[in-house]
């Protein structure tokens, strides 16, 4: 960085920055299936929830913080974008009905809430209530389907590990929506909530053990890799975190609980981005050396991430400490 | 079934049409909830309260659906327009991921507070996060617009095969992002903005003033608009001759970057010199109508008007005409009328202004009907202009979505089928209007609904203006 004009030729300090950039792009796929995550498992819950002023409560939970949330999914797309545009073109584009009927959920979801608050008549409430259901069960599960269709390689859209795949991912946010409106909620809401955590961890660890199993039988080629140090240790990772999830819900220690989840969420990311790495596209023959962008824009890009990503941070720390603590009586999406 | 280019194209511009009216909402009223904000919390007077709960809910309802549908816009580059993507992303994408970061996350975390914090934060962090707000909405302009001026005007790159794919690659940062087409279309955009807003807030408070004051119908709150119409008119004349006079200046400027573009901005056809402006132009066959070849129109105009306009004063100034230009053109007619309704919006809005400048200053503001009537037509008239300026924009560029680099045709992404192209535009078709009828639905309610009831919240007792700002935190 001495010279301006070494920009152009060699990477910023030297660092592996075509490496790095694949670990920041799931680094923020992660973060956003953590923090949408939530969003996503407190549309789900919201089904089971009957009594109006708990459903209040449930959209009062997420409100000032979905949108933030789901612009990491547009930070996402922008970074892939930016730093392998070709696998962004190919990904896409390969996915196409896939993609559309992701951002399809993301509006429904993001629609309904707001339209829930308009009108207060049972007809009206009851239909956007079910269209919020709707878009938040669907979106993680397209999600999941996209995901894995990347990783396997996928030329169509509907895949046997693509559906267990995105039931795995649906599975993972209502853990994480238990774990966040525990922190959320006080009294009978919260209480009935905790059985609702352990169904879902019970079934999203089923669902990664068949996920690994069809991973296994159905692509022998990330046979060695599932093998590997790495990706074992990320199971036992997932194991231990699931058993501190679940001790810290029984023992009422909220924060532990949702800490755990945003383990779980990572580790499941992980596991992705190694079973893919060094590989970025499969279908395309993409890797990550071969699909990144040159010199010059990756280190332009690098500079600006290393600056603006701690601002984010920021922003989200100043969000998330002003909405601390449980829904106050008269808050409402 | 549709072609997969044709249908692409149809799909990003409605995606387009339909997305730019919600930043256009935010971004113009993010000055505006600025100033609410501030005046609100130094006077602690009600009518600014009001102001500031009142718009923030339309600029909240504005920002949901602006990001459902902006995120569309990312995506599809990516699904419909892979090659794009492909050749240009190295000098593309780093404009969206930066507006992401910078922009987007600025205000979406402080919207929270904006919106849903007022009882939970103090007013130094509350102001800030106002501002953070329309910084963001403001930003985000700025990155989006980097990226489409490279679009209109490329710098800074060099090309490349690399595996039989044409590919851009980014050698001087400095020139390809520091544009020159840049600042003209981010002054242009963004005093739009606030001018549709501004026009949008006079149509609404003319509507409750001439129902008060001219029909008679009691207005429990018209206070409330009779201030909404004097804010409008005072940003409605800062903006709107601005707006005119940049435009001028502005045309100057593509007529030298982008003359194809200028050629059917003003359907010249022959390179010439002293070229009419025409005002209104027709053609004289019914099979000319899209394509309105100069020679065949009949047409009110200023002789050598167009000529002088490009040149900044020369009425015998040389245009070049679009024979010139190898390959297809843009479609001349919507271009040429585009332009023309733009502008002379950009003169009625001019026209608006000083009209209600001149009856509030005469003290005539609340009983002349007919500028109530006028203003309430117009209120979304600076929408559609906006509208109409991006069509001269977008469409006059065409055929290139790169100017002279890569044309739209080949943006496409080559895998996609025509029945794929078909069922998401149609989807597209169908969502969209819905979401346009739930989005005017929600903002006439809150309309109707109007101001929020201040009383109840702030005390009465012993808090008039000069009473100490009450503070939502403990």
């Amino acid at each position: 960085m001495t010279d301006p004009a070494s920009l152009s030729s060699e990477p910023l300090f030297g660092l592996p920055l075509p490496d790095l950039w694949f670990g920041l792009l799931f680094f923020i796929f992660a973060l956003f299936l953590f923090l949408d995550g939530f969003d996503f498992g407190v549309g789900v819950l919201f089904a089971t929830r009957d009594d109006e002023e708990e459903r209040e409560r449930l959209l009062a939970a997420i409100g000032p913080f979905w949108d933030g949330n789901e612009v990491w999914l547009v930070v996402f797309g922008g970074a892939m974008f930016a730093a392998f545009p070709a696998v962004y073109a190919n990904l896409f584009s390969r996915h196409y009905l896939l993609m559309f009927a992701i951002l399809g959920a993301l509006i429904l979801r993001g629609l309904a809430p707001e339209m829930y608050e308009q009108r207060h008549d049972e007809a009206w409430q009851r239909w956007w209530g079910r269209a919020f259901v709707a878009g938040s069960l669907t979106a993680p599960f397209f999600l999941g389907m996209f995901t894995a269709n990347w990783l396997f390689g996928a030329t169509t859209i509907v895949t046997l590990p693509g559906i267990v795949v995105g039931l795995t991912v649906v599975a993972l946010t209502v853990v994480d929506g238990v774990a966040f409106l525990r922190l959320k909620t006080r009294g009978e809401l919260r209480d009935d909530l905790e059985p609702d955590g352990y169904y879902a961890l019970a079934a999203y660890l089923a669902l990664v053990v068949v996920t690994l199993g069809a991973v296994y039988w159905t692509a022998p080629a990330l046979r060695p890799d599932l093998l590997s140090v790495p990706i074992a240790a990320l199971v036992a990772v997932t194991l231990a975190l699931a058993g501190v999830y679940a001790a810290a819900t029984r023992t009422d220690r909220y924060y532990v609980a949702f800490g755990a989840v945003a383990g779980l969420v990572f580790a499941l990311v992980a596991l992705v981005a190694g079973l893919l790495y060094p590989t970025i596209d499969p279908v395309a023959g993409l890797t990550v050396e071969s699909a990144v962008v040159s010199t010059l824009p990756l280190n332009l890009m690098s500079i600006g991430a290393a600056v603006l990503l701690p601002l984010v941070f920021v922003y989200f720390a100043v969000l998330y400490s002003a909405f601390s603590g449980p829904i106050e009586a008269g808050e409402s999406y | 079934m549709i072609d997969p280019v044709t249908g692409s194209r149809l799909q990003f511009a409605l995606t387009t049409i339909v997305h730019i009216i919600f930043p256009v909402m935010s971004m113009g009223l993010a000055p505006f909830l600025v100033y609410f904000t501030w005046k609100d919390i130094r006077t602690g007077k009600p009518i600014y309260e009001q102001l500031r709960r009142f718009w923030t809910r339309i600029f909240a309802v504005s920002f949901v659906v602006g990001t459902v549908t902006g995120i569309v816009l990312e995506f599809e580059f990516g699904t419909n327009f892979a090659a794009f993507s492909t050749t240009a992303g190295e000098l593309f994408g780093g404009p969206l991921a930066l507006e992401g970061m910078m922009a987007f996350m600025l205000e979406a975390t402080f919207l929270g507070i904006f919106v849903f914090g007022r009882d939970r934060v103090g007013n130094v962090l509350y102001m800030i996060s106002a501002v953070a707000v329309g910084v963001g909405t403001w930003l985000s302009a700025v990155w989006i617009l980097i990226a489409n001026s490279w679009m209109q005007t490329p710098r800074g790159y060099e090309l490349a095969t690399e595996n039989g794919q044409t590919i851009v690659h980014l050698v001087d940062p400095i020139a390809a992002y520091a544009n020159p087409r840049f600042p003209w279309m981010f002054v242009h955009m963004q005093n739009a903005a606030v001018e549709s807003v501004a026009l949008f807030m006079a149509g609404l408070g003319a509507y409750f003033v001439f129902r008060h004051h001219v029909w008679g119908y009691p207005i429990e709150d018209v206070e409330f608009w009779e201030v909404t119409l004097k804010i409008g008119i005072v940003a409605l004349l800062i903006t709107a001759p601005l707006q005119v006079l940049h435009g001028d200046l502005y045309a100057r400027h593509i007529f030298e970057t982008q003359p194809q573009k200028f050629a059917a901005m003003e359907a010249v056809w022959e390179t010439d010199a002293y070229v009419p402006e025409y005002i209104v132009a027709f053609p004289t066959s019914l099979q000319d109508l899209l394509d309105p070849r100069a020679k065949d129109i009949f047409g009110i105009g200023i002789p050598g008007g167009a000529s002088w306009l490009a040149s900044g004063g020369d009425p015998q100034a040389t245009i070049q005409g679009l024979n010139e230009f190898e390959g297809p053109q843009p479609p001349v007619a919507l271009v040429f009328w585009a332009f023309r309704l733009m502008v002379a919006l950009g003169f009625w809005f001019v026209l608006l202004a000083v009209w209600g400048g001149y009856r509030w200053w005469r003290g005539e503001l609340l009983e002349d009907d007919l500028l109530h009537k006028a203003l309430m037509g117009s209120t979304l008239l600076g929408i559609v202009a906006v509208e109409l300026g991006w069509i001269v924009t977008e469409v006059g560029r065409q055929p290139w979505v790169i100017q002279d680099v890569l044309r739209t045709s080949e943006g496409v992404s080559s895998g996609l089928s025509g029945t794929e192209a078909t069922v998401t535009l149609v989807g597209f078709a169908v969502v969209y209007l819905g979401l346009l009828a739930l989005y005017t639905y929600v903002v006439v309610r809150i309309v109707r609904a109007g101001p929020p009831d201040v009383a109840s919240v702030t005390p009465t007792e012993g808090s008039d203006a000069t009473a100490p700002e009450v503070s939502g935190d403990d």
